[in-house]
């Protein structure tokens, strides 16, 4: 039900305000927000940090706009397939590093690695546009996943975040996410539990890599343009932890609520350093460590502690 | 005589040079709970993550409920109803008493409120009725015995193997699991049990397997084990038994 309020709130943005800086603000958050949530739900649940993120959300992007530009593939369905793709390359990727033992830092290396290949590859192969890039031809219709207005596309982003979000929901409440939890937790002791450690690892790395992969389509449709360090660029697997990691990691709505802390605090930090080239990143930089090293559970921490504390409070005003 | 439930037929493991199980061999009958005791580094441990799937034996096989399972992976063998603890502790230290539990529960139990439910019954049964919503860090090491006792049987196991769930507790909280134990056993689950605290052994254990250098050294009863010379003198050096018996001649 939180989700289901969260949700509706965010959704009334575009009748308050038809600012396109606002709407585009949102926008760029809720993305985040969307590529964060599948970060952290093989992160923050399964406790398998990757650092290569960017290889589902790339896949997802490119494989939209190459089906639309090359192949005259409807927007939609280049979507929907865009995501299976990411899916794939996920379910893949994590049979190579769940069934060779990779672990830790191990783990998260073979993801950059993984990432980094496929940014040099993209930035060289034809199919890609090479280094030039992919052009997604404008053609404003809805039909075509495109629209006049950014309205449309901030309710598109915030309905793909809801799901997402349902969807986490959803896991953490099942027993694929008990187990999840388990293995991240302890990978013995949950085997000696009779989890399936790798299958588990492998599952939620295919819905993480599929949700990452939906921003990724979306990215393109948004922009109607892909270029190799959009799309598999350390940019966005840094985004998609970040907005975890200081939201909540292993919260539901810890990557929304870090998404959109984040992206207000760059904003906040352009503005006072007046454009300073890098100046903002300090400051962005600054935020991560004092996160890190204060609230290791993130803003979702630190509002169940001060509930926790007025819960006291109450239980003290009342005795 | 009744067929072992579960039967280790000369295992060996090997770590590079060090022989850590050499032969080994031994057999826990079905109902009945089975001691493993051996000085320190003589294998026990190691044995018990070969049978239990973590590790894979250089040698032998292990079969249960007449089937060979030697080299199942450990999440198998719990489908099959075998349970571990371990030696050391390995809670799920970020999840409540309940929810450590419920990872057990879940093998059998597809919804959450079901295995969150039996969590609770399992962990009641098991002394920890009124810890079930603390965080299993928050538990002291008596505990966190229970806690992986409470784990292990959730998975409502055949055959449970329990590595030292009495070490490092003080005499009154071993008073206090043993009947624990003893219920667990009654209630048909068959256990291997590995200890050093002989007063549990004597009290809780039907047969008892010596293990000394990665063999088997002597197999029995706990009071025939207790006396026994070879066993003496694994634990205690050569000529201690003798030593022994004497000053056992002179107090008498």
């Amino acid at each position: 039900m939180p989700i289901l309020a969260v949700v509706g709130l965010l959704a009334a943005v575009p009748l308050i305000t038809s600012s396109n800086v606002t709407l585009n603000f949102m926008v760029m958050a809720l993305l985040i927000a969307l590529v964060g949530q599948g970060w952290n739900l093989l992160g923050g649940f399964g406790g398998q940090y990757s650092f290569g993120h960017a290889a589902f959300f790339g896949t997802g992007a490119y494989v939209t706009a190459i089906l639309q530009m090359r192949y005259g593939v409807n927007a939609w369905l280049g979507f929907v397939i865009g995501v299976a793709a990411g899916a794939l390359f996920g379910a893949i990727t994590g049979l190579l590093s769940f069934r060779s033992g990779l672990k830790g830092s191990y783990f998260a290396l073979i993801t950059l690695a993984f990432a980094e290949v496929l940014r040099i590859v993209a930035s060289v192969t034809p199919i890609t546009g090479a280094g030039v890039g992919t052009l997604v031809i404008l053609d404003l219709r809805p039909e075509a996943f495109q629209f006049q207005s950014r309205a449309p596309f901030y309710w598109i982003i915030l309905a793909l975040v809801g799901v997402s979000l349902v969807l986490t929901r959803m896991i953490e409440h099942s027993r694929f996410g008990a187990y999840l939890v388990a293995v991240r937790e302890n990978e013995d002791a949950a085997r000696a539990l009779g989890v399936d450690a790798t299958m588990i690892k492998l599952g939620a790395m295919t819905v993480s890599a599929a949700m990452t992969a939906a921003g990724g389509c979306f990215y393109t449709q948004y922009f109607l343009f892909i270029d190799a360090n959009i799309a598999y660029g350390p940019w966005i697997s840094i985004e998609a932890l970040l907005a975890p990691i200081i939201g909540g990691i292993g919260t539901v709505f810890g990557p929304l609520l870090g998404a959109l802390l984040v992206k207000t605090l760059g904003e906040l930090a352009k503005l006072v350093t007046g454009g300073a080239p890098g100046l903002d990143l300090v400051i962005y930089g600054g935020v991560l460590v004092a996160v890190v090293a204060f609230a290791p559970r993130g803003m979702a921490g630190i509002f169940v502690d001060l509930r926790r504390l007025l819960r006291k409070a109450q239980e003290r005003g009342d005795g | 005589m009744v067929d072992p439930l579960l039967r280790v037929e000369n295992v060996s493991k090997r770590f590079g040079g060090l022989l850590a199980v050499d032969q080994a061999s031994f057999i826990a009958r079905p109902g009945r709970i089975t001691a493993l005791i051996g000085p320190n580094g003589a294998g026990k441990t190691t044995l018990f993550s070969i049978i239990t799937g973590f590790q894979q034996p250089s040698q032998g096989r292990i079969v249960y409920a007449g089937e060979d399972i030697t080299g199942q992976p450990p999440h198998k063998l719990a489908r099959l109803g075998v349970a571990r603890t371990f030696q050391i502790v390995q809670p799920f230290v970020g999840l409540t008493v309940r929810e450590n539990i419920a990872v057990g529960a879940h093998l059998s139990r597809r919804s959450r409120t079901d295995a969150l439910a039996a969590a609770g019954d399992v962990g009641r049964a098991v002394g920890l009725g009124d810890r079930l919503d603390r965080p299993a860090h928050s538990l002291t090491v008596a505990g966190r015995k229970r806690l992986e006792l409470a784990r292990a049987l959730a998975i409502q196991p055949r055959l449970l193997l329990l590595d030292e769930v009495l070490a490092g507790l003080n005499p009154s909280e071993i008073r206090d699991i043993v009947p624990v134990i003893r219920a667990i056993a009654g209630g048909g689950v068959t256990m291997v049990m590995i200890e050093h605290i002989m007063q549990a052994v004597m009290k809780l254990a039907e047969n008892v397997f010596v293990l000394s250098e990665g063999r088997v050294l002597a197999e029995g009863a706990p009071q025939e084990i207790a006396v026994n010379p070879r066993v003496i003198e694994a634990y205690l050096g050569k000529g201690a038994a003798t030593r022994m018996m004497a000053a056992g001649a002179d107090h008498g």
